[in-house]
């Protein structure tokens, strides 16, 4: 898993968002309506695509794309 | 561990019922459009049915019972089991079951109770019924299954109003020595009891006239009472997506095949995303997957009939399949079943006329 990679597949998962528009610094509140529906479409993307788990209340501490990125990364290497 | 295998009954048919009254979810004003929008994609209701006061889950799942009843010209006296599973009964007390009991006009030589169980009601209810009846002293049953979960619910709560639709169904059982085994992975986490929960109106937080019909803002456009549904979106997100999966795969174990040789898992319909999500999860074509949110909504323990009578109907009638059945909530209680239909009696749904 790549940065680049994990933008590309959340600008596919969200309607509302143009490809090709985030960036690791782009802030999740401003480039989305990042309310209940996206944070649990978001967790059903990371659950089949990179089999990892998160729960509410690391969902709500992250601010950037970037953080999701190391939220679902730090699973991963538990993992591994 | 609660798996284990049910010989010699045979599931002769199933019946669904829904009120008359269809609510759009794009009447529903609550909240704004664009996010109306975005709700009926994700969660995959694009109607369901209402029931108006005075029309109770029993009633609809006594239309069902007849129906199939006069399909299968079953003698009433020789029915000897009836069991109502749901979370809105007739009445506090006495149980549901009985009621039905009298009303089909089945003999007092009928044992009949209630099982309070909701997203897994019906698999639950198909071991019970199963286990009374292979030892082959009863030789005809009924099951029952449904909600009405519209009327305790809140408008002003989005995160529930436009999921829940009211149904309620019969399923008819019979004993045949021989018919395959049905096949169950049952299991119980209790501590997630608060994930769904109707808080008031129990013993525990008896009916206060000053605090349980007080609305209370919980989030942004969820506005509840005690006696309204309240659901933890990502907890039961999150639980769904970590156990269906095990329970279904240890059941494939236990039962010595894989998913490729089942014909259709049909899944309780709790909302689009985590159903697809599920399937996606066990590899699986939406064609093996049927559902039938879009039209009816999350029906509780009514679900997985309700998608077989609606989405699968003539391949149920018109020869053997192989199903996996998988209902998972509120509970958190989930569970699955491995069984096979032959010839099923299957009604097309049928609609209960406002009282």
């Amino acid at each position: 898993m790549n940065i680049s990679d994990f933008i590309a597949k959340v600008e596919a998962e969200f309607e509302d968002v143009e490809p090709g528009t985030l960036t690791p610094t782009t802030i999740l509140k401003e480039a989305f309506t990042w309310d209940s529906v996206n944070a649990l479409i978001f967790l059903a993307h990371v659950n089949v695509e990179y089999d990892v788990e998160i729960s509410a209340n690391e969902l709500i501490e992250a601010v950037s794309i970037n953080d999701l990125y190391e939220l679902v990364e730090s699973k991963l290497i538990k993992i591994a | 561990m609660a798996l284990f295998s049910v010989p010699d009954i045979k599931i002769s048919g199933i019946a669904a019922c829904v009120p008359e009254d269809v609510y759009h979810n794009s009447e529903y004003d609550w909240v704004e459009e664009k996010e109306r929008a975005t709700l009926i994609r994700t969660i995959g209701v694009e109607q369901k049915r209402h029931a108006r006061k005075g029309t109770t889950t029993a009633d609809l799942c006594y239309d069902a019972a007849e129906k199939l009843l006069e399909l299968l010209r079953w003698e009433r006296k020789d029915i000897e089991l009836v069991i109502f599973v749901s979370q809105s009964r007739d009445y506090i007390i006495p149980a549901t079951a009985g009621l039905l009991q009298d009303r089909l006009g089945l003999s007092h030589a009928t044992m009949a109770f209630d099982i309070g169980l909701g997203c897994s009601g019906y698999v639950y209810g198909l071991s019970v019924i199963g286990s009374l009846m292979s030892t082959g002293r009863i030789k005809k049953a009924l099951l029952f299954t449904g909600d009405i979960s519209t009327l305790n619910t809140s408008y002003r709560d989005k995160s529930a109003f436009p999921l829940f639709g009211d149904a309620g169904t019969a399923t008819a059982l019979e004993y045949c020595p021989g018919a395959k085994p049905m096949v169950f992975n049952l299991q119980t986490d209790g501590s997630g009891y608060d994930a769904i929960l109707i808080p008031d109106g129990g013993i525990r937080n008896f009916a206060n006239k000053e605090t349980s019909f007080e609305y209370h803002k919980i989030s942004e456009g969820i506005y509840r009472n005690g006696f309204n549904i309240a659901l933890d979106g990502i907890q039961v997100f999150n639980f769904s997506l970590r156990e269906v999966k095990r329970n279904v795969n240890l059941l494939m174990e236990f039962a010595g095949t894989s998913l490729d040789e089942v014909d259709y898992l049909v899944l309780h319909q709790a909302n689009k995303l985590m159903n697809e999500t599920i399937r996606k999860q066990l590899k699986l074509s939406p064609v093996k997957v049927p559902l039938s949110l879009k039209e009816y909504g999350n029906t509780s323990s009514a679900s997985i009939p309700l998608t077989m009578v609606t989405q699968i109907r003539e391949v149920l009638e018109a020869g053997k399949s192989r199903l996996l059945l998988s209902g998972f909530g509120v509970g958190l209680s989930w569970g699955s079943v491995l069984l096979e239909t032959d010839h099923l009696q299957c009604p097309v749904i049928l609609v209960h006329p406002n009282p």
